[in-house]
C-alpha cells in the first residue's frame, strides 16, 4: 500500500504505534467495569422496531394476535443490505404500530406481549444453509459495535479485495461502556471462536483481536483462549481507537484509500460482540435476540444488563435505581458518538451499546456559535483524519459548501474529537455534519 | 414510569456529550499567570513607574474593549480575559518611564486598530499588543530611545560599567552593541559578563526584559501545559542564537547567548509570536512563521536601522501567516498518492 514509510508499524512493537490525532476523555468505565453481566427483568411488553440496522427496513411479517416463538422472524425484507428481526421471547402480538428508536426515528414496531413462563434456553433455529453468510443474515447479525451495518454484507468484500487479516475491534474506547469489556472476560473463548469462523469466511489467513490497555482483564482472558492464528494486540486508550479507519492504521499500519472500502488494505474489521453472535449463529444456529447493555452513570446502581431487544430504555433504569435528580442528558450508546434520548420509552435495539445518564454539569455546553474561533488549532490536532475543522467550520456556517469541499469535509468521519476539545466549545462536528449532508445531497461523494 | 416524574425532561442535544475541560478564558489566565513572575518581579525592582505602565495599559485595553463592544452593541467580551493578555503584554514592551498618556494611547490602539476593528478575538491578523506597541515606537521613537536610567532607590546599570559611553547614557546593551558595530569596534562591553544580569535582573529597556530566566520559566509552564506550541519559541530562539553566532563578532557562543537573552527576543518567542490568533494553524507553518521571525528578528538588528526588531519581526510574519496556513495544509488520511 502506497504510505509514507515512517507510518508504518514494521520493526516496532504493534502496541507502540497509534493512530494520529484523538483526544482522551475520562474513562468513567470503573462504575461497572466490574460489573458482572446479569439478566434484565423481563418487560410487560416488549417494542421492536423493524429498523434496528443500516440499509432497507424490514417489513413485519406477523399480524395482531398471531403468537409467536423465541426465536421466530417477526420482520424480514428481500435486500442485501438488510437483516431480519427475531422476537426474543414466546408470546403473543399485541400491536403493531410505530414508536421512536434511540436513534430518533418513528419506525413501525412490532409490540409483545410475553408469556408469563419463558424458556430462554431454547430458541427457533435459523435454517442450515451451505453458506455461512447466509446463516449470518438469517440470523439478523449487524454489527454491534453502534453502527448496526448488516454483517453477511460485510463479510462478502468484493473479489478484487482479498482479505488477509480480520481485526476484531475490542477497543471499546468510548467512555463510560464495558458491555465489550464484559464480554470478553465473561465469554473469551466465544471471541476467539467467532475470530475463527469470521477468518474462515473470507479467507483471511490471520486474525488480530485489538484491546485496549486500560482493558487488562479482557485481554488476558482472550489472550489465554488464542494462540495460532489468533493474536491479541494491545493498544493504546485512546478515543476514537475503535473507528474502523483508526483500528487498521494503528494494527496494520495503513490507510484507507479515500473513498473506498477498509477492504482494499486487506482488513476487514468486526466488533467482538458481532464475533460472538456469529459464533453462536454458525454453531448453534442461534438468531440475534438480545444483547450486554452498559447502564451507568447518574444512577443509583451502574451496571451491565443482557437485555432482550425491544426492553425500554426506561425499565433498565428503573432497575438500575432510577435516575439521580441532576440528571442533564440520557445517551444511547457512548457519550461521544450516542444519540440524547428524548423518550426514555425507546427500545434497545441491536446498536444500543448502553445507556449513559450524564449529570446536568458534566455535559458537553448546549450547542451555540457565539463564541468565536480562537484558532488554538486543537481541534486539527485532535482530528485522526487530519482535516483543519475549524476552516470546514466557517465555510460551514457561512453555508460555503464548495469551501468546506475543499476543506476536505466529506473526509470526516464524525468522531467528535473537534467539538470535545475547542476551547470556545463550537459546533465544529455539527457543522462538518451540515456541510456532509449539504454535499452529499448535491451529489459530492469523497 | 415513576422517575419521570420525579426528574426534569431530559436534555436534547448533538453529540459529542462531553467537553473537554479547558475553555478560552482558562488558556488566557494561565498566560496571565505565566507571565506573572517576570512582571511581578519587573515592578518589584523598577518601581511605581513600572507599575503605572502597567495599570494605565490593563485600563485603557479593557477600557477600550468595553466601550467598543458597548457601541457597537455587542456583547461584552471582557471575561474571556484576552484584553487582559495585551494589555500586560503591552505594558512589558515598553520602558518603565514612558509617559502614561503614551501607555494609554497605545492601549486603545492595540485594542481598537489591533483587535475591534478586525471583529474582535480570534479575528485580527497581527498581534494586538505589537500593534500598540509599534504606533508607540513609531510616533515617539525619540521618547523611547533616549531612555534614562531611572535614579533614586534602586540600581540602574552604572553608566561607568558599560565603558563610559556618555552619548548614549542609560542606552539597552543592544543599543550599545548596534552603535559599536556602526562605529565599526569592539564592544565597549563584555558580553560574557552581560549574562548574569540579563538572566536575573536587568534594568535597562523594557519591563519585560528585567529577567529572561523569569520569561524562559513561564513559557516553558505554557509548553508544559500544551497551551502553546513548543515549536514556536524553539524555531525562533533557535534561528536568532544560530544567525547571531554567525553575523556577530565576539565569537559564536557568546553572541549566540547574548542575542536571545537581550530585547525583545524571548517575550517575543514565548508570549507573542504563540499568540493563537496571529500565528500559523499547522505545526509545519509553526516552525517555518518561527524561523521567520527570528530570521528578520537577527536582520533587523545586525543590518537594521534600529537597535531591535523583534515587532517589526513579529508583525511582518504576522501578515504571511494566511499564506502559510494555505500552503502548508496537512496530508489527510486516505489521500494517498496513486502509485502502482
Amino acid at each position: 500500500m502506497p504510505k509514507p514509510a515512517s507510518l508504518t508499524n514494521e520493526g516496532i512493537p504493534l502496541s507502540k504505534a497509534g493512530f494520529r490525532g484523538g483526544v482522551h476523555p475520562p474513562s468513567f468505565k470503573e462504575a461497572t467495569r466490574a460489573s458482572q453481566t446479569v439478566t434484565a427483568p423481563l418487560p410487560e411488553r416488549l417494542f421492536i422496531p423493524m429498523s434496528q440496522h443500516l440499509g432497507a427496513p424490514c417489513a413485519a411479517s406477523v399480524s395482531v394476535g398471531d403468537r409467536v416463538e423465541r426465536g421466530q422472524v417477526i420482520g424480514d425484507v428481500d435486500a442485501m443490505v438488510s437483516a431480519p428481526i427475531h422476537s426474543p421471547v414466546a408470546g403473543e402480538v399485541a400491536a403493531i404500530g410505530t414508536q421512536l428508536t434511540p436513534g430518533g426515528q418513528r419506525v413501525p414496531t412490532v409490540e409483545i406481549v410475553p408469556d408469563e413462563e419463558q424458556d430462554f434456553e431454547s430458541f427457533v433455529p435459523v435454517p442450515e444453509a451451505d453458506d455461512p453468510r447466509d446463516i449470518v443474515r438469517a440470523a439478523g447479525i449487524v454489527g454491534l459495535g453502534g453502527a448496526a451495518f448488516p454483517s453477511h454484507v460485510k463479510l462478502r468484500p468484493p473479489h478484487d479485495m482479498p482479505i488477509d487479516t480480520v481485526i476484531l475491534n475490542g477497543c471499546e474506547c468510548e467512555s463510560f461502556l464495558t458491555c465489550d469489556d464484559r464480554l470478553m472476560r465473561e465469554r473469551p473463548e466465544r471471541v476467539v471462536a467467532g475470530a475463527r469462523h469470521i477468518k474462515d469466511i473470507v479467507g483471511a489467513s490471520r486474525v488480530v483481536i485489538g484491546i485496549e490497555d486500560n482493558k487488562p482483564e479482557a485481554y488476558q482472558s482472550v489472550s489465554a483462549r488464542a494462540g495460532g492464528d489468533v493474536e491479541v494486540l494491545s493498544l493504546p486508550t485512546a478515543y476514537p481507537q475503535g473507528a474502523e479507519k483508526q483500528l487498521i492504521w494503528t494494527v496494520l499500519g495503513k490507510e484507507v484509500p479515500r473513498g473506498k472500502l477498509p477492504a482494499a488494505t486487506g482488513a476487514l474489521v468486526h466488533n467482538v460482540a458481532t464475533a460472538v453472535a456469529i459464533a453462536d449463529a454458525i454453531e448453534h444456529r442461534r438468531p440475534l435476540m438480545e444483547r450486554i447493555v452498559t447502564v451507568t452513570g447518574s444512577v443509583e446502581r451502574p451496571a451491565n444488563y443482557l437485555a432482550l431487544f425491544g426492553t425500554p430504555v426506561e425499565l433498565l433504569i428503573e432497575t438500575s435505581g432510577g435516575l439521580s435528580a441532576n440528571v442533564g442528558r440520557v445517551i444511547a450508546g457512548g457519550p461521544m458518538t450516542g444519540a440524547a434520548l428524548a423518550d426514555l420509552s425507546v427500545p434497545v435495539v441491536k446498536g444500543t451499546s448502553g445507556v449513559v445518564a450524564l449529570e446536568s454539569g458534566q455535559t458537553a455546553p448546549a450547542v451555540s456559535d457565539d463564541q468565536p474561533c480562537i484558532r488554538c488549532a486543537r481541534c486539527a490536532d485532535a482530528c485522526p483524519i487530519s482535516l483543519e475543522p475549524f476552516a470546514i467550520g466557517v465555510y460551514a456556517n457561512r453555508g460555503d459548501w464548495d469551501g468546506s469541499e475543499v476543506y476536505r469535509a466529506l473526509d470526516c468521519i464524525e468522531c467528535g474529537c473537534c467539538s470535545y476539545v475547542c476551547p470556545t466549545r463550537r459546533p465544529l462536528v455539527q457543522l462538518i455534519r451540515r456541510a456532509k449532508h449539504a454535499l452529499m445531497q448535491r451529489g459530492s461523494r469523497p | 414510569m415513576q422517575e419521570a416524574a420525579t426528574t426534569p425532561r431530559p436534555q436534547i442535544a448533538s453529540c459529542p456529550h462531553l467537553a473537554a475541560k479547558e475553555s478560552a478564558p482558562d488558556i488566557m489566565l494561565w498566560v496571565v499567570g505565566a507571565l506573572a513572575p517576570a512582571a511581578v518581579w519587573a515592578v518589584w525592582n523598577m518601581g511605581s513607574t513600572a507599575g503605572t505602565v502597567f495599570i494605565v495599559s490593563i485600563v485603557s485595553c479593557l477600557g477600550t474593549e468595553a466601550l467598543w463592544n458597548y457601541l457597537a452593541k455587542r456583547p461584552q467580551t471582557l471575561m474571556d480575559w484576552s484584553a487582559l493578555v495585551t494589555a500586560i503584554l503591552l505594558a512589558m514592551t515598553l520602558p518603565p518611564r514612558t509617559p502614561w498618556w503614551m501607555v494609554l494611547a497605545g492601549g486603545v490602539v492595540a485594542i481598537g486598530l489591533g483587535k475591534m476593528l478586525f471583529g474582535g478575538l480570534g479575528w485580527n491578523l497581527f498581534n494586538p499588543a505589537l500593534v500598540g506597541r509599534a504606533m508607540i515606537t513609531i510616533s515617539w521613537a525619540g521618547v523611547l530611545a533616549v531612555q534614562k536610567v531611572p535614579g533614586g532607590w534602586f540600581q540602574g546599570i552604572d553608566v561607568a560599567e558599560t565603558g563610559g559611553l556618555d552619548a548614549i547614557n542609560g542606552a539597552t546593551r543592544l543599543a550599545i552593541a548596534a552603535a559599536d558595530r556602526a562605529a565599526e569596534g569592539g564592544y565597549g562591553f563584555d558580553l560574557g559578563a552581560q549574562f548574569e544580569p540579563l538572566l536575573f535582573r536587568n534594568l535597562e529597556g523594557c519591563i519585560g526584559e528585567v529577567s529572561a530566566a523569569l520569561l524562559i520559566l513561564g513559557g516553558l509552564v505554557l509548553i508544559l501545559k500544551g497551551i502553546i506550541d513548543w515549536r514556536i519559541p524553539a524555531g525562533y530562539i533557535g534561528t536568532v542564537a544560530v544567525l547571531s553566532g554567525l553575523c556577530g563578532s565576539q565569537g559564536f557562543l557568546d553572541e549566540a547567548i547574548f542575542n536571545v537573552l537581550a530585547g525583545g527576543v524571548l517575550l517575543g518567542a514565548f508570549f507573542m509570536a504563540t499568540d493563537y490568533v496571529t500565528s500559523p494553524m499547522t505545526k509545519t507553518g509553526r516552525l517555518v512563521f518561527a524561523c521567520g521571525c527570528g530570521l528578520i528578528n537577527c536582520v533587523g538588528r545586525f543590518y537594521g536601522p534600529m537597535p531591535e526588531s523583534t515587532t517589526f519581526a513579529i508583525l511582518f510574519m504576522n501578515g504571511l501567516v494566511p499564506l502559510i496556513d494555505r500552503s502548508l495544509r496537512p496530508r489527510t488520511y486516505g489521500w494517498v498518492s496513486k502509485r502502482e
